[in-house]
């Protein structure tokens, strides 16, 4: 039972009238990725706020390591290890690496009143940290404005493991992404994966999901339609599942009569 | 890869990697915020030692006198030059300089309260008045120009209304007899290095008076403090964990708020500075006058944005420096002042005025560029 690093059981959330999330169960271990499909309005991003302590369930439980859990706040999330890399990534264009890499959580140095922003450590491990991802940061004092989209992914999700994530949770970390910069970003995912990280990808793009998932949950209206191991569901199977698949279909229909009509 | 942005970073020798420091170190130079206002100030003082190089202008007391107007604008355009950094603006500079003053005045004559007590008081005003501004824009979301937009209009007022009702008047005078002995107003009246310019005067390297004392006394207060005021603000923003919160705090609010930075904490805080340096503004020039003026400081905020827009500050928050500001500041005092000394009608200053910060804007606009788009 403890081999899960964090279980969240039948968590409902509600607002007012409207069924945010209704019984969703899921479970990690170490080392897994599970991504959480859905389409828009799926209660993905009312999922992500409850991982991250933004809002408290009102039903369920909260498991981690095997412990009863209540986060009252994201600072209590964060001390639990619960990383969260939301979309719009809490970086700064106009600031530098190191500046965003360790916005509000500055190393210090000096006399106990007189503590001063140790730039010199900070810019060493940041340049370490992006090199270890393989990106090349010519100069730390760089503004993050100048990376690409799929660095500034990997920055904060760098950044989130550096600050002691043992859960990654990354809210739709490819979707403004090309192909080339996805794939930097989904191999990074795999490597801190392998590294002892559990990691929940959110995204409704199952071609980006499918290839690197142990397991998927699917998400529809609120409630959760279960949890699939890779080898007992295959994509298609997978994007059916979503409230997108069924349209796709009805589309591909129409479009076929659309077709038929014209010629 | 990492190599070689450390011993950047580190600033050593390392002898391999010189060509690529040198490139890196006149682009790192290129994109500093301060660099058009330095630019700009060079140009000016070649301008006037060209215009007005024979005219005394550049002289010991016509030094101090340009810098003396551009220390005083300097105080409160670093202030707001900060408060930009954090993403907001405070039009109730100029407010808060006439504000204060009365503050400082109206206890010292008319109630009987002791120089210094009173100058205390004015700053206790001033964090009142800034916590206010603060706690408006924080809590209730509304853009800070608004809000400190109504704060201009209800400080004037108050101001004028308050003097004339303990007054009668809108002046306050009489301070001057009151600097002497008094235990805090020295810092804000004093003329130091006195000794220099009196030796100076004997050995006949400075005009002198009549009666051989030197034309320039000393340096004026306001150039210390501005000084000082340059040296701390960009120590806490290159060097304090604060400083990265107000960069932060400016670029992007959310951002910031989710990797725990106290965002309305850090503007709240930058709201009270430049409400505090208002008042060190007003105190310099009360004292300096002798009297407190219910109008004095009008459309200073402006100029000081003006001077803190040159000195690199972006509108929309989150990029400048200090000592941009710093510069701005010196190249608004200087050709105010400078226009005296050419055949230039004084009129033009305004027109200088905006179309510096016109320059400025479409610069520093292309910086901001440079900066987050090159690759």
């Amino acid at each position: 039972m403890s081999e899960n690093l964090i279980e969240f059981n039948n968590i409902s959330k509600f607002f007012g009238k409207v069924i945010a999330l209704k019984d969703v169960t899921m479970k990690l271990k170490k080392g897994e990725i599970m991504c959480l499909l859905g389409d828009n309005g799926a209660g993905k991003s009312t999922l992500i706020k409850t991982l991250a302590g933004v809002h408290k369930p009102d039903e369920g439980e909260i498991v981690i390591d095997g412990k009863k859990t209540i986060f009252d706040s994201p600072k209590d999330a964060l001390d639990m290890g619960i990383g969260t890399v939301y979309q719009d990534l809490a970086l700064v264009p106009l600031m530098s690496v190191t500046r965003n890499f360790f916005m509000g959580r500055e190393p210090l140095k000096g006399l106990p009143f007189l503590k001063t922003f140790d730039i010199e450590k900070a810019n060493q491990i940041a340049a370490e940290r992006m090199g270890q991802i393989g990106i090349d940061v010519r100069d730390p004092s760089q503004a993050v404005g100048t990376m690409s989209g799929g660095e500034r992914q990997c920055l904060a999700i760098s950044r989130a493991i550096y600050f002691g994530a043992k859960v990654l949770v990354l809210d739709e970390p490819t979707s403004a992404l090309g192909v080339h910069q996805a794939s930097m970003v989904l191999k990074y995912v795999v490597k801190a994966a392998s590294q002892g990280l559990a990691v929940i990808l959110i995204t409704h793009n199952v071609h980006h999901a499918y290839p690197v998932g142990n397991s998927f949950t699917v998400l529809n209206r609120g409630k959760s339609l279960g949890t699939f191991n890779k080898k007992d569901i295959s994509r298609e199977e997978l994007l059916g599942m979503m409230a997108g698949g069924e349209e796709l279909d009805k589309l591909e229909v129409e479009l076929e009569e659309m077709n038929r009509i014209n010629n | 890869m990492s190599e070689k942005a450390k011993s950047i970073s580190s600033k050593k020798t390392s002898g391999q990697d010189e060509r690529l420091k040198e490139v890196s170190k006149l682009r790192l130079l290129l994109n500093r915020p301060e660099l058009g206002a330095v630019g700009g100030a060079i140009l000016v003082f070649i301008f006037f030692g060209i215009v007005a190089g024979d005219t005394g202008m550049f002289s010991a007391y016509g030094t101090l006198n340009f810098l003396d107007v551009s220390a005083n604008l300097g105080i409160i355009a670093i202030a707001a030059a900060m408060l930009m950094i954090g993403g907001e603006f405070d039009l109730s500079i100029g407010s808060m300089i006439g504000f204060a003053g009365i503050c400082i005045a109206i206890p010292a004559i008319y109630w009987g309260w002791p120089l210094w007590i009173s100058i205390i008081f004015a700053f206790a005003m001033a964090v009142l008045v800034g916590y206010f501004n603060g706690i408006l824009v924080v809590k209730t979301g509304l853009p800070s120009f608004i809000v400190t937009l109504a704060m201009l209009f209800i400080l004037r007022g108050a101001t004028l209304a308050i003097t004339r009702l303990i007054t009668g008047r809108t002046q306050v005078p009489g301070l001057r007899v009151l600097i002497e002995n008094d235990p805090i107003a020295w810092m804000f009246a004093t003329d130091t290095f006195k000794w220099l310019f009196t030796w100076l005067g004997s050995m006949n390297l400075v005009a002198l008076r009549t009666d051989g004392t030197p034309l320039a006394t000393g340096i004026p207060p306001s150039v210390i403090w501005f000084i000082a005021a340059t040296l701390f603000a960009t120590w806490i923003l290159m060097k304090t964990r604060y400083g990265n919160w107000i960069f932060a705090s400016g670029g992007d609010k959310n951002g910031a708020t989710n990797v725990g930075v106290p965002v309305g904490r850090v503007k709240i805080s930058l709201f009270i500075g430049t409400a505090v340096a208002a008042t060190i503004f007003a105190t310099i020039q009360v004292l300096d006058a002798g009297s407190a003026d219910t109008m004095r400081g009008n459309l200073k905020e402006l100029e000081a944005i003006a001077a803190a827009v040159v000195g690199g500050c972006l509108l929309t928050g989150g990029y400048g420096s200090a000592i941009g500001a710093a510069f701005g500041a010196l190249i608004f005092g200087t050709v105010s002042m400078g226009i005296f000394y050419t055949d230039v009608d004084t009129d033009w200053f305004k027109v200088f005025l905006g179309a510096m910060m016109l320059i400025a804007v479409v610069f520093n606009n292309y910086i901001r560029k440079r900066v987050t788009e090159s690759k």
